[in-house]
């Protein structure tokens, strides 16, 4: 990141990434709560707290890693992936009964 | 640890930026934080005329007797006095905006100096004085910000227990950085503790889903579910009369088994169907809501009594309780106060250190002259902004129309007036005159405090100490950044 020229290419890898990390982030972090909140066998409030303070964590997580990627498309590439992981997990746990 | 030294790097620039873009609000946010550990003394010292004390029963009684003749609303909500504040707080909404009056214990009337007292750095600190919810919106974003940053920061650091007993004083950027680091890395945890706790009690806006996936978009069941004891019930819509609350507030005193009482709310106060909840203070432990009794408004009789015991709802309270710090004796108080200066100096000297390592590198682009003069107005300007809330509280007479918005507008306009110095003055000039405008400010507060005040009392001087201390600082760091300029 810290190359010495700052043309185009530079620029706009910065930019992709900064929106992985930054919508990338923050959609596997609500899908991870509601993952969470879907999957644990608890009383549905005491289902959503923990997912949802763990969450806080996950969130700067997904960030630095789409920065250590070693390409922007990765980072891309791994951010939808979990996000699509995690969709599967909610989606077979269904809705509440 | 063992980081790729372009790992580190990365982490160093990314901790860079995400400490920058919103620097200035995470600034103000600490600042205000801080002195919000304090909000029962500060109101103390912002009223001092109010010296009445009564037992909380008591002095409920009289606030809602006041209430009842001069507040019409849906609901109130009174804090009760207890070891650290004698008056009563009521809050009572119209809509989103609310009216909040400090009344005396024993009339129930309104004190006699109107201020926001305290409450202003509380709201501030979460609200940064913008209409709900884009104000904690804000707050939310800013306070994910920090958590980045200070996870890429501890990444980024090579040697952090070295680093710790490494100051190098001077005029370099390595004076900076040394400084930086030792604030940052000296309380770490609680920095940690402070931002992610902070998130926690702003839940429901910034992470909603988890409360989406189990309840759809009935958010109101799930706190229902949360807290339990906070009962409700629609109006009848005929009139009633509330029975003496003072027993009520007893009986509950009495079921905390010496437990000291917190907030009581009292739901459809002229209504048939009126309902009073008390709930303990948060005084007793980490853990906020412990307990709430609530009460038939018209009979006094016990509804319900709510002791929270479900493990995960306690980690929450816990979470929560860490950072109201409402559990915290004086010396625990005093500890949050300094841990948290030193996040807002970490934050202040990260800000700096932008400017001072593109400074030695090349002459600064436009942006950063910007950032450079902004950061004087905001680091430096916002402390002057501060002292002249209390000056107008001393100052404005007492009988002014909207008395305690008027001393919240005078931090306003010395705030505009010290980014507007700030933006016009070469920076070598900007910092000394900004910091010598708070080393006057707040060492001759409580000079006036004591000719306007009265006689003292242990928080009325403790404040007055406090402020000149903080004179004495700025004073020093204004003779510090004029010689260096010399």
């Amino acid at each position: 990141m810290s190359g010495k020229r700052r043309g185009w290419r530079y620029r706009g890898n910065i930019a992709g990434r900064a929106a992985a990390a930054a919508l990338g982030g923050y959609a596997i972090a609500a899908l991870f709560a509601a993952a969470a909140a879907r999957l644990l066998p608890l009383p549905r409030v005491e289902a959503v707290l923990p997912g949802t303070m763990l969450a806080f964590f996950v969130l700067p997580g997904v960030v630095i890693w789409t920065f250590l990627a070693r390409s922007m498309v990765r980072a891309w590439t791994g951010v939808v992936i979990v996000a699509g992981l995690l969709t599967a997990a909610i989606w077979f746990a269904g809705p509440p009964a | 640890m063992k980081v790729r030294e372009g790992a580190r790097q990365t982490m160093a620039w990314l901790h860079g930026w995400a400490g920058l873009l919103l620097g200035w609000v995470l600034y103000v946010m600490c600042l205000a934080g801080s002195l919000a550990v304090f909000r029962p003394e500060i109101g103390e010292w912002m009223r001092p005329e109010t010296r009445d004390h009564a037992p909380a029963p008591q002095a409920v009684a009289a606030a809602v007797g006041w209430l009842q003749r001069h507040a019409d609303a849906p609901a109130w909500f009174l804090y009760a006095p207890g070891s650290r504040t004698n008056v009563v707080e009521a809050v009572w909404f119209h809509g989103l905006s609310y009216t909040l009056r400090a009344l005396d214990p024993v009339t129930g009337v309104p004190a006699m100096r109107q201020t926001r007292g305290g409450e202003f750095f509380y709201r501030l600190h979460f609200e940064l004085q913008l209409p709900y919810p884009w104000g904690r919106l804000l707050a939310c974003l800013a306070a994910a910000m920090m958590l980045l940053a200070l996870i890429t920061g501890v990444i980024a650091h090579r040697r952090i227990f070295r680093d710790f007993f490494t100051f190098r004083p001077g005029r370099s950027q390595r004076a900076w950085l040394d400084a930086h680091n030792a604030l940052g890395v000296f309380a770490l945890p609680f920095h940690i503790m402070i931002t992610f706790t902070g998130l926690v009690t702003l839940f429901s806006l910034a992470m909603p889903w988890g409360v989406r996936a189990l309840y759809g978009h009935d958010s109101a069941t799930m706190f229902q579910e949360l807290i339990p004891g906070a009962i409700s019930r629609p109006p009848a819509g005929r009139p009633g009369t509330l029975a003496p609350i003072a027993p009520m507030i007893a009986e509950a005193e009495r079921r905390f088994g010496g437990g000291n009482v917190g907030l009581v709310s009292v739901l459809n106060p002229k209504d048939a169907e009126s309902l009073v909840l008390v709930y303990q203070a948060d005084d007793g432990g980490i853990a906020t809501s412990p307990e709430a009794v609530s009460f038939d408004g018209t009979t006094g009789r016990v509804l319900a009594d709510y002791r929270e015991t479900r493990p995960v709802v306690k980690a929450y309270d816990v979470a929560y309780g860490l950072h109201m710090a409402r559990f915290a004796d004086p010396v625990m108080r005093w500890l949050y106060f300094v841990s948290g200066l030193m996040l807002t100096a970490g934050i202040a000297t990260g800000l700096i250190l932008w400017i001072v390592k593109r400074r030695e590198r090349a002459p600064l682009a436009l942006g950063n002259r910007l950032v450079e003069r902004l950061n004087i107005g905001m680091i430096a300007g916002a402390p002057v902004a501060f002292a002249a809330y209390f000056w107008a509280n001393r100052l404005l007479p007492l009988g002014l129309a909207d008395r305690a918005a008027a001393e919240v507008a005078t931090l306003y306009w010395t705030w505009a007036a010290m980014l507007i110095a700030a933006i016009a003055l070469k920076p070598r000039l900007g910092w000394p005159i900004l910091l010598a405008a708070g080393g006057a400010a707040w060492t001759m507060l409580p000079l006036v405090d004591i000719a306007v005040r009265g006689a003292a009392t242990p928080v009325l001087a403790g404040g007055d100490v406090t402020m000149m201390a903080a004179g004495v600082l700025f004073a020093v760091a204004a003779w510090r950044a004029a010689r260096k300029h010399a």
